[in-house]
């Protein structure tokens, strides 16, 4: 049973053992890879798919799945920059967005649970209904005039003029939801649904209220990265986010999130998330042609959850 | 009579758990031999044996004289034998024929094009050798369980099957579909089909078979004639000692009525339901299976659609319309299915005790990890749970233990009324006594048990009154005291 035990913590610390051996390479094979200001940059940059992929992990743990991320981004966003374009404060402009995405996120998980439909189907359907609202609301165009310092800040500041804002959000709300799953009886819950739902109904869990959380957290999360997307952009694209819910998904799976639900871990995602974002940020910096980064990542993704599953058995 | 199987010498051991030791069984060409035990015996480790599905650590299998090496399923088939299981073996969506030769379809050459006609014609005439009415174009799904079972039985047909094992084939049949079943496997033994019959249904196996070998915790007790043999001497083969000994005594007084039910109906499975159970009184619900009685745990507990009645809890009527409602009244279920309703196999044992009601700070929703703790460590000892760590996943332990978790997560909900469906299915012996010493104790802190449970002996062993079902209806309600097996077999075979 002690070998089982080493044997399950070297399968968690799988992902981790990736990212550094990754990080190695790249220092070996790139002068410029292994620098504080290199490093950081790839947090930026990995920060947007990293709340995504967050939030992503509560749904592939309760056993469902969320392809709506992006269109949810894409909409908080285009309506944070509608309403400051129209001088709303920004501040209020700001919550607002993420009030939207987190009832979007809702809407997502009233239709899974009281319309007792698949996650997949309910998702697919809503990704194209929020691109096309948000392609509505801004007629197609950039939503631009959205020059205020509080805004500005959110995608573009630093603390201590070194560490960027993006990334200090991204470790809070890492903190905080590493708290929610492994502290909290909503937590306890979330996998508890993802094993077993009928044995949790039985249990007297709100199956239903835990679920329609944790799509509300979802969508939460797509808007602050929405909002971070369009602070660094300066404006709001209405086809901003397209194809990130793939990305997130990757971090999940990356990370040793079970797709069947009940199992995995937070940490393991913000490693995927890394993961990917280093494997970017090196074949940028090794200049390989970026057809050929997208073979190079999907063989990435294919040969890490082949490994993982040699290791889980 | 020539004999068609011989197994002598059979032993196999789980890792440190003795399943069977030294067991011998024989069957004849043309005999129906009923094998019996109580549940954990070793009967379905036997057969498994037989059929390939095991590998037995010791021992010897001849069949017609010959010995063999069963290393699969496919190599028993090869050999004629054939097994019909309690879960028929079928996919509803396809045709009787298509069933019938799923695996084996029979085709144009090598072309892979079905033979469709010729497989119908086929399928007809298996069908017509059994003497049943059946279109081999119908779906199988449309199918009563009764016709089901003929067209698992025209599938050993159709593999030329010598012997046929057959477990538990009437646990969901009507008495009719049970007369028809019964002249169809007098028929395949005027053929010289050796058929193995288990069932714990002793009318049927005095009225059907010609012998009758008794398993007990592992071991071969005996073979007899049913013609030379009685039913107490087979429940004494059975059982081993004095029924006493196997139900711990209780001396509760009734307190208080606690749970009554009034005219429950659900959406077409059980209607018209009356019950009352006081503090520390034990209710046992028998009925053959498909009868309702699991309908009305499901229905109390809000999982299945209530369409009329009333419940009351303590005497004031509890509004019950999901799970949630019926814990917030104290009332508790545990399942038939341990594994798809009872735990979440992947976590641990500690989450899954806790599961029901995780201590937490407060109203805060953080969980109070050494609350937790040492809630888990009392839940542990308390019911005896053996596991070397609550941190393991719960499915590494036994059935036995399994059940004491799902037990230990109600118990923790101090429940007021406990419902338990089948609460010692798949758990052995000993674990069992465990069980129903903790039923004896919540009964002795004043909760009202239900507990519904197919083994007759069972329910007659720890209930105090027996509410019988029949059909979705109550055929009658029993003092333990005048009961027998055979007074609850009368009314929940709809008594006549």
């Amino acid at each position: 049973m002690a070998v089982s035990q080493t044997k399950k913590l070297l399968h968690k610390l799988g992902p981790l053992l990736g990212l550094v051996g990754l990080c190695v390479v790249l220092a070996i094979m790139s002068d410029n890879f292994l620098t504080v200001g290199n490093l950081l940059n790839v947090m930026r940059q990995v920060s947007i798919n990293a709340l995504i992929a967050f939030g992503m992990t509560f749904v592939i743990l309760s056993g469902g799945i969320d392809l709506s991320v992006g269109a949810i981004l894409a909409l908080s966003g285009a309506v944070t920059a509608g309403l400051m374009a129209s001088g709303t404060d920004p501040v209020l402009a700001t919550f607002a967005g993420l009030a939207c995405g987190a009832l979007m996120g809702a809407f997502n998980g009233l239709a899974i649970t009281k319309g007792k439909l698949a996650p997949f189907i309910v998702t697919l359907a809503t990704m194209t209904i929020f691109r096309g609202l948000a392609l509505v609301y801004t007629g197609g165009r950039p939503v631009t005039g959205v020059d205020s310092d509080f805004f500005f800040m959110l995608g573009n500041g630093y603390l201590g003029a070194l560490v960027p804002m993006p990334v200090i959000t991204m470790f809070i709300a890492f903190g905080v939801l590493w708290f929610i799953l492994k502290r909290t009886a909503f937590g306890r819950h979330v996998y508890a649904v993802g094993g077993n739902e009928e044995a949790s109904r039985i249990s007297g869990v709100h199956v239903d209220r835990v679920k329609i959380m944790i799509y509300a957290i979802s969508g939460f999360l797509s808007a602050l990265a929405g909002l971070i997307l369009t602070s660094r952009l300066n404006s709001a694209q209405p086809t901003a986010g397209t194809g990130y819910e793939l990305d997130a998904i990757a971090a999940v799976v990356l990370g040793g999130t079970s797709l069947a639900g009940g199992r995995g871990w937070i940490v393991g995602t913000l490693i995927g998330a890394l993961l990917i974002g280093v494997l970017n940020n090196g074949l940028n910096l090794l200049e390989v042609s970026s057809f050929y980064q997208q073979v190079i990542k999907g063989a990435v993704i294919l040969l890490a959850v082949l490994l993982d599953r040699r290791a889980a058995r | 009579m020539s004999t068609l199987v011989e197994m002598s010498g059979i032993a196999k051991s789980f890792g440190p758990v003795t399943v069977l030791k030294d067991v011998a069984f024989s069957l004849s060409a043309g005999e129906i031999h009923a094998l019996m035990g109580e549940n954990g015996a070793g009967k379905s480790t036997l057969m498994k044996i037989l059929t390939g599905l095991y590998q037995a650590d010791a021992g010897s299998i001849r069949v017609a004289g010959e010995a063999v090496d069963i290393r699969n399923p496919r190599q028993a088939e090869a050999l004629g034998i054939a097994i019909m299981h309690q879960e028929l073996n079928l996919i509803p969506e396809l045709s009787v024929a298509e069933n019938l030769f799923l695996g084996r379809e029979q085709t144009l050459g090598f072309s892979g094009i079905l033979n469709a006609g010729r497989m119908r014609a086929l399928a007809k005439e298996y069908l017509s050798r059994l003497a049943v009415e059946l279109d081999p174009d119908a779906e199988v799904g449309s199918l009563s369980i009764g016709q089901q079972q003929m067209v698992e039985i025209a599938r050993a047909l159709s593999l030329n099957a010598r012997v046929l094992i057959m477990d538990e084939p009437t646990a969901a049949l009507s008495e009719r579909e049970i007369d028809a079943l019964f002249a169809v496997i007098r028929e395949l033994r005027a053929d010289g089909v050796g058929i193995v019959y288990v069932s714990h249904r002793m009318e049927e196996i005095f009225a059907l078979c010609d012998r009758i070998s008794v398993l007990r915790d592992g071991e071969f007790v005996g073979t007899e004639r049913i013609a030379d043999t009685s039913l107490d001497h087979v429940v004494q083969m059975m059982v081993g000692r004095e029924l006493g000994e196997r139900f711990p005594k209780r001396e509760v007084s009734h307190g208080a009525e606690r749970l009554r039910v009034e005219n429950l109906c659900d959406e077409g499975n059980i209607a018209g339901i009356n019950f009352s159970v006081r503090a520390g009184e034990v209710l046992g619900i028998a009925g053959l299976m498909g009868a309702g009685r699991t309908e009305i745990a499901r229905t109390l507990f809000g999982l299945n659609k209530r369409l009329s009645g009333k419940i009351f809890v303590d005497g004031k009527e509890a509004r019950i319309n999901k799970p949630a409602d019926a814990i917030g009244y104290g009332v508790g279920f545990v399942t038939e299915d341990r594994k798809a309703q009872g735990l979440v196999l992947g976590l641990s044992v500690r989450e899954n005790i806790t599961l029901s009601a995780v201590p937490t700070h407060g109203r805060s929703g953080i969980v109070s990890r050494s609350e937790e703790k040492s809630l888990v460590a009392r839940c542990i000892d308390m019911l005896k749970i053996r596991t070397r760590d609550a941190e393991l996943e719960v499915q590494s332990l036994s059935g036995g233990n399994q059940q004491k978790v799902v037990l230990a997560k109600w118990l923790n909900l101090k429940p007021r009324v406990l419902i338990l469906d089948e609460p010692t299915r798949g758990v052995d012996i000993g674990g069992k006594a465990e069980i129903y010493h903790i039923i004896n104790q919540l009964a002795f802190e004043g909760v009202a048990v239900v507990v519904i449970s197919s083994e007759l002996p069972e329910v007659l062993g720890i209930s105090d009154r027996i509410l019988v079902m029949h059909e979705g209806r109550m055929a009658g309600e029993l003092a333990t005291a005048g009961a027998s097996q055979e007074s609850i077999m009368h009314l929940a075979t709809g008594g006549y």
